[in-house]
């Protein structure tokens, strides 16, 4: 069971608290997350991802077990701790804007 | 006397929400709703004219990207429906600020017009400047790509805020015509319901473009229509006021004795199709009124003479804009105007413009205003 958290203005879009709890296939990846974000919660398609390309949004973080890991490849594997759902993969809204 | 009113209701889209104002037909006092979606963008948001409980809404950040809310409940739950604005075939070029070939991108959507005759059908003009259609109440969106393909797209340059579509007009008397704008491409017409497009700038002078007469790339702000008269139209563009009676094909400028004849909002009179209404906005760079008096003005001969209108109004050190979407009338039996300002001051006239009421003050800065009279 992976451990996900959305940032405050999406967890409104999608009516969830603070952490869901996602079932994906192993092994786990970037991508799997998203998918299944996507398809339990369809309101977040093109909020996290752009349509046009698969890729993250610029602003949009993926942070884990105290890294960055926004920048690792869609398809490469979890850390361990997350993928056993010991630590949660935090998604981020980059802090700019007004 | 027309059908008796029930009351209005004031769709405020802001920087960081959408806020909607409530009021009877007296129009003195009002609840306001809001922020729905609080620190989101809401470009737009209008209901159906077929069912004034079917609101669309353009809901959009700089992390997430777009999103379409639609609510059939006048606003009290919302329902996110499809965001996916994927242009029709090959993206193609336009020419980006230095001249150079640039793809189309989507942005947002600036613009949702609601069909005159189907609460399900709504159009969506978007940046890069697009035309986008709804037949099933937002959960998917196709293009109409005659007007992103018309032979002069290539060369559409963006202005300073962007190449959005923001103006669709529908023509009541005719489904197959409509009417677009563009910054900075111009005015468009459809005669075949979207398929294809005419530019229709005939008339227009812009100085700051290389041919002033140039066939495409002024920079329209703002169309309006009275809907009696769909032949007639009145226009906003960065500099001057104009008019056109014959759809499109020939403007005049009608800007007569404003004090700066630029600004973004035109509307027209609900009963008076003479009847319209500007706010001048000093300009280029300043973009706030003239003398820091926030003034709107009247002309009841269709443009040429225009009275200025400030009972109610700050008269000293006001430095707030009016943007394009901002301004709307009524169709109360006294129509009533409104306009929002980037101050956050959503003002509104009961008596066609003669005195004015701040009806909410403190918002985000606000970017449009809708009013549905509700009968």
């Amino acid at each position: 069971m992976i451990r996900v958290e959305l940032p405050t203005h999406l967890r409104t879009i999608a009516g969830v608290g603070a952490e869901i709890l996602l079932e994906i296939e192993e092994p786990g990846t970037q991508r799997a997350i998203l998918q299944a974000l996507e398809d339990r919660y369809p309101m977040l398609r093109g909020t996290l991802r752009e349509y046009s390309t698969g890729l993250r949004r610029p602003y949009m973080r993926f942070f884990a077990c105290g890294q960055d890991i926004s920048h690792e490849l869609p398809d490469a594997p979890l850390p361990e701790a997350v993928a056993n759902g010991q630590e949660p993969f935090l998604i981020i809204g980059a802090i700019s804007g007004g | 006397m027309t059908n008796r009113v029930g009351g209005v209701r004031v769709l405020v889209g802001t920087r960081k929400g959408a806020f909607i104002l409530t009021s009877d037909e007296k129009r003195e006092s009002w609840d306001v709703s809001g922020p729905h979606f609080g620190g989101w963008e809401i470009y737009h948001l209008k209901g159906s004219p077929v069912n004034p409980n079917r609101i669309y809404a353009s809901q959009c950040n700089a992390w997430s990207g777009q999103l379409i809310q639609r609510s059939d409940d006048g606003g009290t739950t919302w329902e996110t429906v499809d965001n996916k604005f994927v242009y029709d075939g090959p993206t193609g070029t336009h020419q980006w600020y230095d001249g150079t070939p640039h793809p189309w991108d989507f942005k947002r959507v600036w613009h949702l017009e609601p069909s005159l005759t189907d609460p399900d059908t709504v159009y969506a003009g978007v940046e890069d400047a697009a035309l986008f259609r709804s037949t099933d109440a937002g959960q998917s969106w196709h293009e109409l790509s005659g007007l992103r393909k018309h032979s002069t797209g290539q060369t559409w340059t963006p202005g300073a805020g962007g190449m959005g579509l923001h103006t669709i007009i529908l023509d009541p008397e005719n489904p197959n015509r409509i009417f677009v704008a563009i910054s900075a491409a111009g005015a468009f017409r459809s005669d075949d319901g979207g398929v294809s497009w005419l530019p229709i700038n005939r008339g227009l002078r812009s100085e700051y473009i290389p041919d002033p007469n140039a066939e495409v790339g002024h920079c329209v702000h703002r169309i309006a229509m009275h809907p009696s008269r769909p032949g007639t139209l009145f226009m906003q563009k960065h500099w001057d006021v104009m008019r056109t009676d014959d759809a499109g094909a020939n403007w005049r400028e009608v800007s007569g004795n404003l004090p700066t004849d630029f600004g973004f909002v035109i509307d027209v009179h609900a009963h008076e199709r003479e009847t319209i209404y500007v706010v001048p906005i000093k300009s280029d760079g300043e973009h706030y009124p003239p003398e820091g008096k926030l003034r709107v003005y009247r002309s009841r001969t269709g443009g040429e003479t225009w009275e200025p209108l400030s009972n109610g109004l700050p008269q000293s050190d006001c430095y707030v804009n009016v943007l394009r979407d901002a301004m709307a009338v009524d169709s109360c039996d006294s129509c009533g105007v409104y306009f929002g300002t980037t101050g956050g001051q959503v003002y509104a006239s009961s008596d066609s413009g003669d005195h004015w009421t701040a009806i909410v003050r403190d918002l985000p800065a606000v970017l449009s205003v809708e009013v549905q009279t509700l009968r």
